[in-house]
């Protein structure tokens, strides 16, 4: 049988033809893979959630009471902040050491390259955890620590070992040294994206090798270098945590503190778990507007954010859908 | 500025590795003299419009921009190597217009044009704006200061690279196949502005295969080959009657 009719239904005479309405294809299969891997996600869950009601180990109470107590207990809440304050420091002195060894990498001066080289070599091949030990427990070995002439004195300057390497100076150090290394090379990997007529072009005008990285090469190698990090800064925030081990109160720590006492193991991670996974979010969040923001010019329009986009949907949902037989067809943003 | 030449090569040679691309170039441009080079590609063309303003480094021979010596000072019989302070000032004196536009994309087409008056030349915000918004109005783009390069066409981004170098107030201008990435039917806009400026009295080397061009705004036509000079006279002469068989058989395959 043919299917060639009198040709496509006009809307007017001569006009463009009306936008097809078809049924569209079913997939049931979808539909059965879908309910069962809800049904088995929903099972652990429960499984899981109905253990820790009964569990009563604390004093009788139900585990999910003990979990709402502590969420926000004040000993819980100074623990963030000090995950919170560890993790910046970290990133800080990681960011700030990293763009510095990046930028001696790439250097036409041998010295510079080696020893950066050396550092990211040294840094990246040691346990972060060994590190942090190494500086925790640096004031065994090294009672002063100052500028001399000889290294070892007379001073020019000194001070002892344990008035200024205290334990949370000590996990700073470890993370931020270690996070250093990362970060190098993350940089590095931003700056060699940049094209190179970009160089040219900036050398060109008259502009020094450090003006053509400051503000030609860096504002372009931060969209290679902001996606992985916004991966290492979440990353810091959990490894944060092995500053537990040095006897800092951080988030984690806190959390077996209080469980030590009132045994209720489970909660206190299920707390700790919580607290990192709201802080990961909000990191989440920051590192979407961060890299929009470096986004301009590499884009021809800024897609809409979640929120706008939310907020379209809300608008235009019962609208009906613009009509297809006048004017030029519009692709919508998203599919450019 | 010196009453001699703007250019003056001396037996400029040029090598990558063992590949010699510049093998002796000898010319001269005078000031307000418009130069236009053509040849076939790898011939050195644009090896030696970099070298002038020290992209490149020269191998041997002498290259005066200005009547100074190009990234060297001599001093008795003694070549010192200039330091880079001094390398990017002279090139800050010197304009160029790349292939492939080279715009920052990060910036607006007014940043772009401001960057190197704020930075370079220290000039105030102010009135570096008041500047760019002039020479972006001169180059035909006064309602696209705030359009990022991406948002603007190829021939619109080659005009704002032209109005980025015209910013510093260059001596000379060199143009480095200024057309070649633009399609066909944007040309024509590209090249309006470089009449205009050589009309105005810019000092410029072209390098360009638009030998209407050459032949319409160029004093002199040079025309290089494997590393050397093969030929050079007034547009017209060397278009209608090459002496060189090279050079009929180039023209005879681009006109």
């Amino acid at each position: 049988m043919s299917e060639i009719a009198s040709g496509p239904p006009r809307s007017s005479a001569g006009g463009r033809p009306e936008a097809i309405k078809a049924i569209p294809v079913r997939h049931p299969g979808r539909w059965v893979a879908g309910a069962l891997i809800l049904l088995a996600t929903a099972d652990i869950v429960y499984t899981v959630a109905s253990a820790v009601q009964n569990d009563t180990s604390e004093g009788g109470r139900h585990g999910w009471q003990v979990i709402a107590e502590w969420l926000t207990g004040p000993l819980i809440i100074q623990g963030i902040l000090v995950t919170v304050e560890l993790t910046v420091l970290a990133m800080v002195i990681g960011i700030v050491l990293g763009s510095v060894l990046a930028v001696m990498r790439l250097s036409p001066n041998p010295v510079t390259t080696f020893v950066s080289w050396l550092y990211i070599w040294f840094f990246r091949g040691t346990p972060v955890l060994v590190q942090i030990f190494f500086w925790f427990n640096l004031n065994t070995v090294l009672k002063t620590i100052g500028i001399g002439i000889p290294p070892d004195g007379p001073w020019l300057w000194h001070i002892g070992t344990n008035e200024l390497i205290n334990p949370f100076i000590a996990v700073t150090l470890g993370l931020g040294l270690n996070e250093g290394a990362y970060m190098a090379e993350i940089v590095r990997a931003g700056i060699i994206s940049v094209e190179h007529g970009q160089t040219e072009a900036a050398q060109a005008l008259g502009m020094t090798r450090l003006q053509v990285i400051r503000r030609i090469v860096l504002p372009q190698a931060m969209r290679v270098i902001i996606p992985p990090t916004g991966n290492e800064t979440i990353s810091m925030l959990k490894t944060s945590s092995l500053a537990s081990t040095a006897a800092v109160e951080e988030l984690f720590r806190r959390t077996e503190e209080v469980s030590n006492f009132n045994f209720a193991i489970i909660e206190l991670a299920i707390v700790a778990s919580i607290w990192y996974l709201v802080l990961t979010t909000i990191l989440t969040i920051g590192q979407y507007y961060i890299e929009r923001y470096f986004a301009r010019g590499a884009q021809r329009e800024l897609p809409p954010t979640p929120f706008q986009r939310f907020r379209r949907m809300v608008f235009t949902f019962h609208a009906p859908p613009p009509l297809a037989a006048e004017g030029p067809i519009v692709i919508p943003s998203e599919h450019r | 500025m010196g009453s001699g030449p703007m250019v003056k090569a001396e037996a400029v040679h040029k090598s990558f590795g063992r590949l010699e691309v510049l093998r002796g170039i000898d010319l001269e441009v005078q000031p307000k003299e418009v130069m236009c080079v053509i040849g076939p590609s790898g011939s050195g063309k644009s090896t030696f419009l970099r070298c002038v303003n020290h992209l490149e480094k020269i191998d041997a021979g002498r290259l005066y921009v200005d009547s100074e010596l190009v990234g060297y000072k001599q001093r008795g019989d003694k070549l010192y190597e200039l330091p880079d302070k001094e390398v990017c000032r002279k090139r800050s004196e010197i304009g160029m217009v790349f292939q492939r536009f080279n715009l920052f994309p990060h910036m607006t087409a007014l940043e772009n044009v401001m960057e190197a008056p704020v930075h370079v030349k220290r000039e105030s915000r102010s009135s570096a704006e008041v500047r760019a918004r002039q020479l972006l109005q001169r180059v035909g783009l006064a309602d696209k200061v705030k359009a990022y390069p991406n948002q603007l066409s190829g021939g619109q981004q080659q005009r704002v690279a032209i109005a980025r170098a015209l910013a510093m107030q260059p001596k000379l201008m060199l143009f480095d196949e200024p057309t070649s990435a633009l399609d066909p039917e944007l040309v024509g806009e590209v090249l309006d502005v470089m009449r205009g400026l050589a009309a105005d009295g810019m000092t410029m080397i072209v390098v360009t295969h638009e030998m209407g061009f050459a032949r319409e705004v160029g004093d002199t036509l040079v025309f290089m080959d494997g590393g050397v000079i093969v030929e050079a006279g007034k547009p017209r002469d060397v278009l209608a009657n090459p002496t060189h068989e090279r050079t009929r058989l180039f023209l005879s395959k681009v006109l």
